[in-house]
């Protein structure tokens, strides 16, 4: 009999090349990756100064997301004349090479990790790598996603193949229900809390359990995809019906009789029971609260009726002084009320929040409220196409009703690459992923929270319970 | 790649936690279609006031440190955003190692990829180096990888554990990439029954 696996030990095996030696390295082979303009160049530099061709262009999908301007009318020639010669140069090597652009006036543009599940483009089994640390998010359809680094990409497109070494398993379990105004975003900011920013650092995470599977896909993605704020370099989630259903008839997804045998095969993608993790933990879902953080890692959150933490309550001195540059760069006083911190911008947006369920929950906060006075807020759909389902499903007039700006796709305020930039001092609710230090914008103070919490954010001008404002 | 053998010079001290690759190398860097420049882009909200002079509190702005060849990490160094930028900027300011207990997993590639050494050390090594570089006991190290030593200077060393892989790669200053190439009959072989095997995958 075989030895008992865990999914990820069967997708590594599944794509397994050759061993390279003793050490765990593999020559892993990759199914799709997905690139953009930012991470990409130096890339393709490095094809045609060594005179290599791209080994197979179909299993390449190119997004434009991260530099591009998103003003509410688009435009080709970008207001941000930086961002111009990597979106030239892209829109070049695609062409050179053969490869499918979504440039940004393409109506399927978007945001990569939301972009590539909506196409199809992402099935179950997979394993994929894209030139961005989120590509994490494709565990939630059961696929195996890693970010990887420029170099990394050059490897890929030239072989479509990495040298990868094995990562530890960790088991997270979550079991029960989540409360009402809790959200998956709450959730996995409470893994990456509850484990540390390097909790995961080596490991590959499997999520699973009766609140994992009673999430949307939508609501998975969102905990894969900021499992890497945990170190994790791979997170998912044995597909079920919810996946099939999500993916049937997507504009790559395959179909016939294809499908039905794909679907068969994807049937077999989940851990053995007598399989064994290095790590396990277990959340009880009935615990996590709406969270914010107070610093300057995604790990420093707390319970949004929670205070600012003192660094006297550290023993040790180097993670005292760790929270004292934090609080220092945050501008806040430790035993502050995190409710009622007065904010300047508020920002929904992101791979991780931007999808059309996202913008959803933000509607029914915001619906018949205004954004409150001295609060520029901000909507950016995480792809064209939430955007238009959205304008149909009648939240873009909520949103510009409420005082809200209804832009189009990209990375935007995420990580202020464009021209979406905050100016030192400015304080914002963002339902991105990283609260580092000048991440929106040098001095700019980022307090992480879900979409619904930063849409309450918006209304109130201040840092506040989301269940405060619908229960009103 | 430029190959690492054994190398000295000053070592300084960057012992927070979580320094993540966006302070290493801030989005306004990140705009180039080559390599060129990033030097002046690493650690620039830190290194620079904001009038553009440099920071002269800096760790690596102060003379003791100007000019370090290796830094002593806090834990989860390079953490965040898989921008290779932040390690080609190191470089080019002429960082060589890092040492510390752990790093963010795409960074520790990326210096793999670029010859840069990362050197993960136990925890209780990694606080009395850390204390004694900060102290300004430690100035100066050698690492010597074909050994897997450093050595500290008055008798003092560590030794260390890397992958062979890791560390031939490192010695040799291979092209990757032309070496996976020689594989490509088994990659093909491959490819060809996965692809047979799952028909949507192709």
């Amino acid at each position: 009999m075989q030895t008992p696996r865990t999914l990820y030990d069967k997708l590594i095996d599944s794509h397994t090349v050759c061993e390279l030696d003793g050490d765990g390295h593999v020559l892993l082979y990759v199914d799709r990756q997905v690139i953009n303009e930012y991470t990409s160049p130096q890339a393709f530099s490095g094809l045609r100064e060594a005179g290599r061709a791209l080994r197979r262009p179909e299993s390449c999908l190119a997004v434009v997301d991260h530099v591009n301007s998103t003003e509410a009318i688009r435009v080709e020639v970008q207001p941000d004349e930086g961002g111009a010669p990597q979106v030239n140069y892209f829109s070049k090597n695609c062409a050179d090479f053969g490869i499918e652009l979504f440039d940004i006036l393409d109506s399927r543009q978007g945001i990569e990790h939301v972009v590539a599940p909506e196409q199809g483009f992402i099935l179950p089994g997979m394993v994929v790598a894209a030139g961005d640390s989120h590509t994490t998010t494709y565990g939630a359809l059961g696929a195996f996603g890693f970010g990887i680094g420029t170099s990394e990409i050059e490897h890929l497109l030239a072989t479509q193949t990495l040298i990868y070494k094995k990562l530890k398993k960790m088991h997270v379990i979550v079991n029960r229900q989540l409360g009402v105004g809790v959200t998956s975003k709450d959730l996995i900011m409470s893994v990456v809390r509850e484990i540390g920013a390097s909790g995961a650092t080596g490991y590959a995470i499997e999520f699973s359990g009766a609140t994992i599977d009673a999430l949307s896909v939508e609501a998975r993605m969102t905990v894969c995809n900021m499992a890497v704020e945990a170190g994790a370099r791979g997170a998912f989630i044995a597909p079920d019906e919810k996946v099939y259903a999500y993916l049937n008839n997507r504009p790559k997804a395959p179909g016939g009789d294809c499908w039905e045998a794909a679907v068969k095969s994807w049937t077999y993608l989940k851990t053995d029971e007598a399989a064994v993790f290095d790590r396990e933990v277990i959340i009880d879902a009935t615990t996590v609260q709406p969270l914010v953080t107070w610093g300057t890692s995604p790990d420093q959150a707390v319970a949004i009726d929670g205070k600012v933490p003192s660094p006297e309550a550290q023993t040790d001195p180097l993670k005292r002084k760790d929270i004292e540059q934090a609080l220092s760069y945050m501008g806040l006083e430790p035993g502050t009320d995190m409710a009622g911190i007065a904010i300047t911008h508020a920002f929904i947006g992101s791979c991780t929040n931007a999808r059309i369920e996202d913008l959803r929950e933000v509607a029914a906060v915001v619906k018949d409220r205004k954004v409150a006075d001295g609060v520029r807020a901000m909507i950016v759909p995480g792809s064209s196409e939430v955007r238009v389902q959205a304008q149909l499903e009648g939240l873009a007039d909520i949103f510009v009703d409420a005082g809200f700006e209804w832009r189009q796709s990209g990375c935007s305020m995420c990580l202020a690459m464009n021209d979406d930039v905050l100016s030192p001092g400015d304080r914002c609710a963002s339902s991105t992923n990283r609260n580092f230090e000048g991440r929106q914008g040098a001095g700019v103070r980022t307090h992480l929270m879900s979409p619904a919490m930063v849409a309450a954010a918006a209304i109130n001008g201040r840092l506040c319970d989301v269940r405060e404002i619908t229960e009103q | 790649m430029k190959a690492f053998g054994i190398e000295s010079g000053k070592i300084a001290p960057m012992l927070a936690a979580n320094i993540d690759t966006d302070v290493i190398m801030p989005k306004q860097f990140l705009k180039g279609i080559d390599r060129k420049g990033l030097g002046k882009g690493v650690f620039f909200d830190q290194r620079f006031l904001p009038n553009g002079d440099l920071n002269p509190e800096f760790v690596l702005n102060r003379p003791q440190w100007n000019g370090a060849k290796f830094l002593a990490v806090g834990p989860n160094f390079g953490c965040g955003s898989s921008r290779e930028h932040a390690v080609w900027g190191l470089k080019q300011i002429g960082i060589r190692a890092v040492l510390g207990t752990s790093f963010g997993g795409i960074f520790f590639d990326n210096c793999q990829r670029n010859g840069l050494l990362v050197l993960e050390l136990e925890s209780s090594l990694m606080l009395q180096l850390g204390e004694g570089v900060s102290s300004g006991r430690i100035k100066e190290i050698e690492i010597d990888l074909p050994s897997q030593k450093i050595n500290l200077g008055e008798g003092e060393g560590i030794d260390f554990d890397i992958d062979s892989i890791r560390k031939e790669s490192l010695i040799q200053g291979l092209d990757v990439i032309g070496g996976t190439m020689k594989l490509m009959d088994s990659i093909q072989k491959f490819e060809r029954r996965h692809l047979m095997e799952n028909p949507w995958l192709a």
